[in-house]
């Protein structure tokens, strides 16, 4: 309520009195998964800026036809960057914050399970975005779209760095990503506080850990598709270029297959915004609780299933294209199911029109016919006409500005209290949120005739044919206005901060564990934590006449609880998995019929099998190394481990040799689609053993500095499982890539 | 369904092109899609209704009111409104199916034109005749033709909104779809999968003409070249075959005959050049001549940097092939 706040005073604020000396390493190195949150939003915000200015430029280049503002490949960079920028470096980031921020909150907890590893994925994100602006600076930057489909993204087409500067930059946010999701899954089974069982999780913190699931499925099947295009682009692969024997559409198939659960993964984020705010507006608990949490499963089920709808034009066949027509109409279902019990929240209720319910109603209808539109694409033959077309662009803009971006100012308008102390203008909100609704609109629904109309996506100008003149230039009008709005969101930000009055711990009077602490919350989250019997613990707490019911404990799989660091490994396997499997599948499918030319005959499978022995029995070793670290015999533990590094040692050794032997003999990656495959799936598998031997050491250099006399050491037990896995993998890749031609 | 009635109301007639459809194919699309407006339309109001119930229908939130009654849910309603949009897709799963054996089928053995995407035109080849051509494809009225499309570089899409669906030019996967015109006109076609800086001009037409006037195209098309008459003419024919004009494009009749870059043998017979960015007027072809990347910046075709004289020679010569 002091109008004079110095900026002297706020700084204080943010800063604990020692930190005060050490400001910027206070925020620069912090593992606090507030501030960490707070960083990856204001990533995520500079970013919007330049992504926004991005769209601006394209509306003005088409707000009149054979417009000449900007040439055409200026125009296809910034639609290309645009994409790229608002996907990786700005819905992910500030929802990732978002979830950093809230989660841990929610759960009742101290901090997210692996908090150093929390600080390596919000660093992540400004390198990424870094390394992918650099383009500029190295010969242009991409302009192949966001999703560069082959072969136009392949050497011979773009033969500039740009491409280049985009896949690595993706494949770094990529591993930062994972790291993120990694992080959520294993809080949420690892720190939750007592009584706060999987089943009485909020939906947001349930969404968070859903959601993650599909984070580290999705992410390496990208990864994989990156390096395979980097191989091919650096390294003269044949992975996508069809006079090599590769296949164009491949890329089409594994870029899509982790591009549809990404559009999930920041959706289900603003799903989740949804489900906390809603109620807390209507004064009533979310309809149906168990149905949307339930519904959000399903979600993330089918959307692994539903990839090939975005090419339903690529000639695929109908069958194929039947099954993912199947798969998308059904998605809609759990979909709708969210959207209706949204809705009968409100029913009943007392609405309370506060700036983030204002948003968080918006995304709601605009997600209703973004939603409705995208019914309309998995109907194929209908696609057949609207893909690639504005009004596609209408549709997945409806999605990620109408629902994700609307749910993500609603969500900082609610949580901006909790993490400053203080409001925001409800006044300027509301201008906010006027100049936001009305610009999207006037954008993206006129785009919807657009497309009808017959013009397509990515074009850098358009013919004077009627009316499409007219509409374009409403549509870049909208565009200013939301301009305007996201200028005047910033300001509030900015003012608030300063001068917003004092919010005090639960402004909104909300039920979930985050607003049973101060605003901000102090660094260890909680002094004290209420009894938590049901989903509100707030509610129960202040209204003992009627509390919810209570949420019964379900079983073991609802207190379930495993080991922080073994949760964590086994998660990073499961996306390890998810990388090998792209590998290997497409080992499998290029070289599924006999080719001509070196092939699998110039390998010594009787070389490669000795070693291959040795990496076997290095599993073994390890597991006795384990025994004798169980059965506190350290001297043992120690030997089995020192075999273990040799054995796996002699596997990299052999395997190098190998790779010798074939480059004399002129079998190079370049060579033909067996060696690109060859190289690119062993190479993988080598490198991961290689980091293996890296982890190993330091455990063998740690054991033999440290004192384990009590017995726990569970990074062995960490590093066990992630060796195991290695030798799985080698298992399917010996049989795959050595014995099948033996026998076919 | 009186389709005219309907395109004025959207938008006026012709405008929405997906709207005006003139083949059986297209045609069964827009019947699908009149189905899916309508359900979605439907949806839209339920749910719209339900939020404005929600929002107008009951008192307002005042400070310090006692919250109202908290209702967890309904295990009845939950039900009820996943049954019904479950039927809801499962119909038009099977209206899906019906309408892509209806707009969709399946192709002969051989194709009776094949069209490969280039970077940024379109080359097309017609099996039975051997016309060859560029960017502007007639065909008969009232008859379906199967069209194999091919992409001689990066994958390109084939959309002409009134006729038919969209498809896909793959390097290496040639696809196959069927093409016909019930009602006579130049329908505008666009290419619709990003391929290059120039994608935005990778237009083609399709001309739909009755019998007899088709054939008379057709026959038309396959007359080789005739030898220059003017002066000028024949200096543009020297022209042509010796600053390596021929390295690109074919002529028949000359000894030009490389398939890199479009058939030029009857080029003055077409609308457009360049793929649809300008008329094929005197005027425009002179400004390509002059310098195409000043026309299409990004074309394959280099800046000859010809004079003025040379432009006109060639131009004159040009302008005889029709």
């Amino acid at each position: 309520m002091n109008g004079n706040t110095t900026i002297t005073a706020t700084v204080a604020h943010l800063l604990t009195p020692a930190e005060r000396q050490h400001w910027k390493l206070a925020w620069l190195s912090t593992v606090d998964h507030k501030r960490i949150g707070i960083l990856y939003m204001l990533t995520g915000l500079v970013f919007f800026v330049i992504g926004g200015i991005e769209a601006l430029l394209i509306r003005l280049q088409l707000i009149v036809p054979n417009n000449t503002l900007l040439a055409p490949d200026t125009y296809n960079w910034l639609f290309t960057m645009h994409g790229t920028t608002m996907i990786f470096l700005v819905a992910m980031p500030v929802l990732f914050g978002m979830m950093n921020y809230i989660l841990p909150l929610q759960l009742g907890a101290r901090d997210m399970a692996f908090p150093r590893l929390n600080a390596l994925g919000v660093w992540l994100v400004p390198f990424g975005g870094i390394l992918l602006h650099f383009s500029f600076l190295a010969g242009g930057a991409p302009a192949v779209g966001w999703f560069a489909y082959t072969p136009l993204s392949e050497a011979p087409y773009s033969s500039q760095l740009g491409v280049d500067y985009w896949a690595i930059s993706l494949l770094v946010l990529g591993i930062g990503s994972v790291s993120a999701g990694i992080n959520f899954i294993v809080t949420v089974l690892t720190q939750r506080a007592p009584g706060m069982t999987l089943r009485r999780l909020p939906l947001f913190s349930w969404m968070t850990f859903m959601n993650a699931f599909l984070i580290i499925l999705a992410l390496p099947i990208l990864n994989a598709g990156l390096v395979m295009l980097l191989i091919d682009r650096l390294l003269g692969g044949r992975f996508f270029l069809p006079f090599g024997g590769g296949s164009a559409i491949m890329w089409q198939h594994i870029f899509w297959a982790f591009g549809h659960p990404e559009v999930y993964i920041v959706a289900i984020p603003a799903f989740a915004i949804l489900s906390e705010v809603i109620p807390v507006f209507s004064r009533k608990p979310i309809f149906g609780h168990e149905f949307v949490a339930a519904s959000t499963v399903v979600i993330v089920f089918l959307s692994l299933l539903v990839w090939a709808h975005h090419m339903f034009t690529t000639g695929l066949g109908h069958a194929v294209d039947l099954f993912f027509v199947a798969a998308s109409v059904l998605i809609a279902v759990p979909t709708g199911v969210k959207l209706f019990n949204w809705s009968a929240t409100m029913v009943g209720g007392r609405v309370r029109f506060t700036t983030p319910m204002l948003f968080c109603v918006a995304a709601l209808l605009q997600f209703l016919i973004g939603g409705l539109t995208g019914v309309s694409h998995a109907v194929a033959p209908l696609d057949w006409q609207t893909k690639n077309s504005y009004y596609l662009v209408a549709h997945f803009h409806n999605i990620f500005v109408g629902l994700i971006i609307f749910a993500i100012l609603g969500g900082l308008h609610y949580w901006f209290p909790k993490m400053s102390g203080r409001m925001m203008s409800e006044r300027i909100g509301k201008w906010e949120f006027w100049l936001m609704v009305i610009g999207f609109n006037l954008t993206f629904m006129i785009q919807h005739v657009l497309g009808l109309a017959g013009m397509p996506r990515r074009t850098f100008t358009y013919p004077d044919l009627p009316g499409w003149g007219t509409m374009n230039m409403i549509s870049t009008i909208g565009a200013f206005f939301m301009a305007a709005g996201s200028i005047l969101f910033v300001w509030n930000l900015v003012i608030s901060l300063f001068r917003g009055p004092p919010a005090g711990d639960n402004p909104w009077n909300a039920w979930t564990l985050e607003w049973a602490t101060t605003s901000p919350p102090p660094h260890e989250n909680f002094h004290a934590l209420p009894p938590i019997h049901s989903r509100r613990p707030l509610w129960d707490y202040a209204n003992p006449d009627r509390p919810d019911p209570v949420v019964p404990v379900g079983g073991a799989i609802d207190t379930f609880r495993p080991d922080k660091i073994k949760a964590g490994v086994l998660t990073f396997i499961i996306s390890e998995a998810g990388f090998f499997g792209v590998l290997i599948l497409a080992y499998l499918f290029y070289n599924a019929t006999s080719q001509s030319g070196p092939g699998a005959q110039e390998l010594d499978v009787l070389k490669t099998s000795i070693f291959s022995v040795c990496l076997f029995a290095s599993s073994f070793t390890i597991w006795r190394s384990e025994a004798g670290l169980r059965a506190n015999k350290l001297g043992k533990m120690k030997a089995w481990l020192i075999a273990t590094i040799v054995l796996g040692g002699i596997f990299i050794v052999g395997q190098g040799l190998e790779y010798w032997h074939l480059f004399q003999s002129g079998v190079t990656v370049g060579l033909d689609l067996f060696a690109t495959t060859f190289f690119t799936l062993t190479g993988f598998h080598g490198l991961h053993v290689s980091f293996g031997l890296l982890a190993l050491l330091v455990v063998l250099g740690v054991a033999l500095v440290s004192n384990l006399k009590n017995g726990r050491f569970p990074a062995l037990g960490a590093v066990g499982y992630y060796w195991h896995f290695v030798d799985v993998v080698w298992v399917f890749v010996f049989s795959i890539v050595y014995l099948w031609p033996l026998i076919r | 369904m009186n389709l005219a009635l309907l395109n004025a109301a959207l938008l006026g007639a012709d405008v929405v092109k997906v709207f005006n459809p003139q083949s059986p194919q297209a045609r069964a699309i827009f019947d699908l899609t009149i189905v899916v407006i309508v359900v979605m339309v439907v949806i839209f109001a339920v749910v719209v209704g339900i939020v404005m119930y929600a929002l107008l229908g009951f008192p307002r939130w005042r400070e310090g009111e006692r919250d109202p009654e908290q209702v967890e849910g309904n295990n009845t309603i939950e039900i009820v409104w996943t049954a019904i949009p479950l039927a809801i897709v499962t119909m038009l799963f099977v209206l899906s199916a019906r309408t892509m054996g209806i707009s969709d089928p399946p192709p002969p053995p051989s194709p009776d034109i094949v069209v490969i995407g280039h970077q940024w035109w379109w080359e097309a080849r017609y099996t039975n005749s051997g016309v060859v051509t560029a960017n502007e494809i007639h065909i008969p009225l009232g008859k379906s033709l199967a069209l194999r499309l091919d992409s001689a570089d990066v994958l390109h899409e084939f959309w002409v909104p009134e006729l038919a669906r969209k498809i896909a030019t793959v390097p290496g996967h040639p696809n196959h779809i069927w093409i016909q015109a019930d009602k006579p006109g130049t329908y505008l076609g666009f290419c619709s999968e990003f391929c290059g800086t120039q994608h935005a001009w990778m237009h083609f037409l399709i001309v739909a003409e009755p019998q007899e006037e088709f054939q008379r195209w057709e026959q038309a098309q396959l007359v080789a070249a005739s030898p220059p008459v003017s002066e000028n003419a024949r200096k543009g024919l020297a022209l042509f075959e010796q600053m390596s004009c021929i390295n690109c494009h074919a002529i028949k009749g000359t000894i030009a005959s490389a398939q890199v870059g479009p058939d030029l043998t009857h080029f003055a017979s077409r609308k457009q050049l360049g793929a649809g960015i300008a008329a094929n007027t005197p005027q425009n072809l002179r400004r390509w001549l002059h310098d195409p990347q000043q026309v299409k910046v990004g074309v394959k075709m280099p800046d000859f940097k010809f004079t003025d004289e040379q432009v006109t020679q060639l131009a004159d010569y040009i302008e005889t092939l029709k």
